[in-house]
């Protein structure tokens, strides 16, 4: 089966900046990836050229099998997208907008009322684009985006800014998506559970290089992976202390909390308890919680995800 | 279908500009306020009072132009130093009354008034005779000295009434010459600011981006835009003409294919010209600059208030080839030398010209993202 997206070796960079350097990935019919990374990773870079208003400095990008050169019409066509941020115009309604837009891929009136009911806004369809609230924006945005019944759904960051409430609305229109249709699905955010929701692969993007990619499970060894117990203590740890080396410990806030993580809980936590009043350190606060991509991002980078 | 997508965008456009309620006045009220308060202030019959300083003499016995003063003007005292002054009135039905003011001062505070332009002539004497000291550029202080010369000589008797005859006929009047060259800014300025600021807000509000990321034909998009905004200056017009007909009594009097012929010819010109500055920036400030400056030469240089046959010569056929001059040009043809549809001709092909250069220029290095 062809690829729906194939990203081979693609380097991009602006003047001295490299924003993408060296990569791979494909994406096959149906399946939804998420590109996490922090701020400035490459992922709005990389979508750009998917996207095809960027072209790679070197490599090749094929989405359904083709180039963008010469084949945008055609590619416009079958691809349906969301920006980060985008503004339709202001005195419009929601109804005119999508008969606006349906017009570009000469669609009928139907399916303009499918989407209405598909992005639940049939109450809003005489509203002005300009008086929707953050949220009901969005679902208009992803409802224009989904107008053409596109093979690839490109989502830049589909619900950073808004509230939970909204965020759980787009996330379920998403979710009905992919149940009911073979539709690819790639999208870019900094939120992990969004990507645990809506996709089946995650792909991980620091500095425009690929950290890591695989399910959640392959990413996280979830079942029998390792728990992270984070603790606060009541004064800094002072630096003399050293735990033993199979609890490595990442510090914060000035040695007055830490992370680490245990994989068997059951033995090590025990030991761990042991260490901290061996030290004669006193305990504010201690958590045991399941690892997350935010952890394993501090552990392969240093840094945080969100930060 | 693609016939929808073109109609589908003119219809958008339309709507998300007339459902702003700040278009309708700025638009539509605003240039008939401005052609009444500009037509009013240039059509009442002026009656003009002129402001002359006369420096005191102390020294000497007999003054020319106290005596003149005491024997022939009215006593009065100025309105804004409170100190004497007279008053003669040289009264007159067709031209409008002359009120000459002269009020007593130093040199210093003559010099200070005509500086801050109240007044323009200053009389003084010297061994016996009276002296005239204004500015022989200014038209209207050369314009008081001869009233005053005729005044102090006694032979300003008003014009023999019958030699001179004011010319009311329809299209002579300044009223006459200014609307055409109203609605020719108009055009202009609707042009420039609508159209280049809403690409550049569209830009910067990626609303262009998303759009060109369907199938939709960028050449019908910018089409779109100047269809509403053509469409949006013919009823701005209309209203500006019928308001100018009624109160001014205005009329065309050349073809009315004509009209329409140079209308849409000065219109696609601003149209290109517009898509072509709003081609590349997504920033309203830069868009301002870039608006302003297309928009100021022309509105100093092409005489929509005042003829710009007084710029020096070598100039005037390079003014003449601006596409304000031209289209301000034409229209004034049409409205008041009654000039025809052939010879909107030429004016209107070379509009059309400079519209489809800048257009396709402008599509050529348009930035969609």
């Amino acid at each position: 089966m062809n690829p729906v997206i194939a990203v081979k070796n693609v380097h991009k960079s602006f003047k001295n900046v490299k924003a993408v350097a060296g990569v791979d990935f494909e994406i096959l019919k149906g399946q939804s990836v998420a590109l996490l990374g922090p701020n400035g990773a490459g992922k709005t870079t990389l979508m750009e050229m998917i996207e095809g208003i960027q072209k790679p400095d070197t490599g090749e990008i094929l989405v359904l099998g083709k180039t963008w050169k010469g084949n945008e019409d055609a590619l416009h066509r079958q691809i349906g997208l969301s920006l980060q941020e985008t503004h339709f115009l202001d005195r419009l309604t929601v109804r005119e907008t999508l008969i606006l837009f349906a017009s570009f891929y000469s669609l009928a009136r139907d399916r303009v009322d499918e989407i209405i009911d598909i992005i639940d806004l049939s109450e809003r369809t005489r509203a002005y684009v300009v008086n929707l609230s953050g949220g009901q924006r969005q679902r208009l945005a992803i409802g224009i985006a989904l107008l053409n019944r596109p093979r690839l759904l490109l989502l830049d960051e589909p619900t950073t800014g808004l509230d939970p409430n909204a965020r759980r609305e787009i996330w379920s229109i998403l979710l009905r998506l992919k149940q009911q249709s073979q539709t690819s699905l790639i999208l870019t955010t900094h939120y992990m559970e969004e990507a645990e929701q809506l996709c089946d692969r995650i792909i991980i993007i620091d500095h425009g290089r690929i950290l890591k990619k695989g399910t959640m499970a392959e990413l996280l060894e979830a079942e029998n992976g390792p728990k992270i117990i984070e603790f606060t203590l009541e004064a800094p740890a002072k630096n003399d202390i050293r735990p033993p080396s199979r609890f490595p410990i990442h510090w914060a806030g000035g040695r007055a909390k830490g992370s680490v993580a245990l994989l068997h809980i059951e033995t090590e936590l025990p030991e761990f308890i042991n260490f901290i009043s061996q030290s004669q350190l006193r305990l504010k606060h201690l958590e045991c919680r399941r690892k997350t991509l935010d952890d394993l991002f501090t552990e392969m980078t240093g840094r945080r995800l969100n930060g | 279908m693609r016939r929808n997508q073109l109609f589908q965008l003119i219809s958008a456009h339309f709507k998300d500009i007339i459902r702003r309620p700040a278009v309708i006045f700025w638009g539509i009220i605003f240039p008939i306020l401005m052609s009444l308060g500009l037509g009013v202030a240039f059509t009442r019959k002026p009656d003009i009072v002129r402001h002359v300083a006369v420096i005191a003499q102390e020294t000497q016995e007999v003054s020319i132009i106290a005596n003149f003063l005491d024997h022939h003007a009215e006593k009065t005292t100025s309105t804004d130093t409170r100190k004497p002054a007279y008053r003669i009135t040289l009264k007159d039905e067709k031209l409008g009354d002359t009120t000459f003011l002269f009020r007593k001062t130093t040199w210093e505070q003559a010099m200070v008034l005509l500086k801050r332009g109240n007044l323009n002539v200053v009389m003084s004497e010297k061994n016996g005779r009276v002296e005239y000291h204004f500015d022989p550029l200014n038209p209207d202080a050369q314009f008081t000295y001869f009233k005053l010369v005729g005044l102090m000589d006694g032979t300003a008797a008003p014009p023999a009434a019958e030699a001179f005859r004011p010319l009311t006929v329809s299209g002579t009047r300044y009223i006459d010459f200014l609307v055409p060259g109203l609605i020719a800014m108009d055009i202009m300025m609707s042009c420039m600011w609508g159209m280049s600021y809403g690409m550049i807000e569209k830009r910067s509000k990626k609303l262009l981006r998303r759009m060109v990321a369907t199938p939709m034909k960028k050449s019908y998009f910018l089409m779109a835009m100047m269809t509403v905004r053509i469409l949006m200056n013919a009823i701005e017009a209309l209203l500006v003409f019928v308001f100018a007909w009624l109160v001014f009594d205005i009329t065309i009097q050349g073809s009315l294919s004509g009209l329409a012929a140079v209308f849409f010819a000065g219109n696609i010109a601003f149209g290109g010209i517009a898509i072509f500055m709003s081609s590349r920036t997504d920033n309203t400030e830069i868009g301002n600059g870039l608006v302003n400056a297309v928009v100021m030469p022309m509105m100093v240089l092409s005489g929509i208030f005042f003829s710009y046959h007084n710029f020096p010569e070598w100039s005037i056929p390079v003014i003449q080839k601006l596409p304000l001059t031209l289209l301000a040009d034409g229209l004034r043809g049409v409205f008041i030398e009654g000039a025809g549809f052939a010879d909107m001709l030429g004016p209107s092909l070379i509009m059309t010209g400079i519209g489809t250069v800048f257009f396709l220029a402008g599509l050529r290095i348009f930035k969609w993202h």
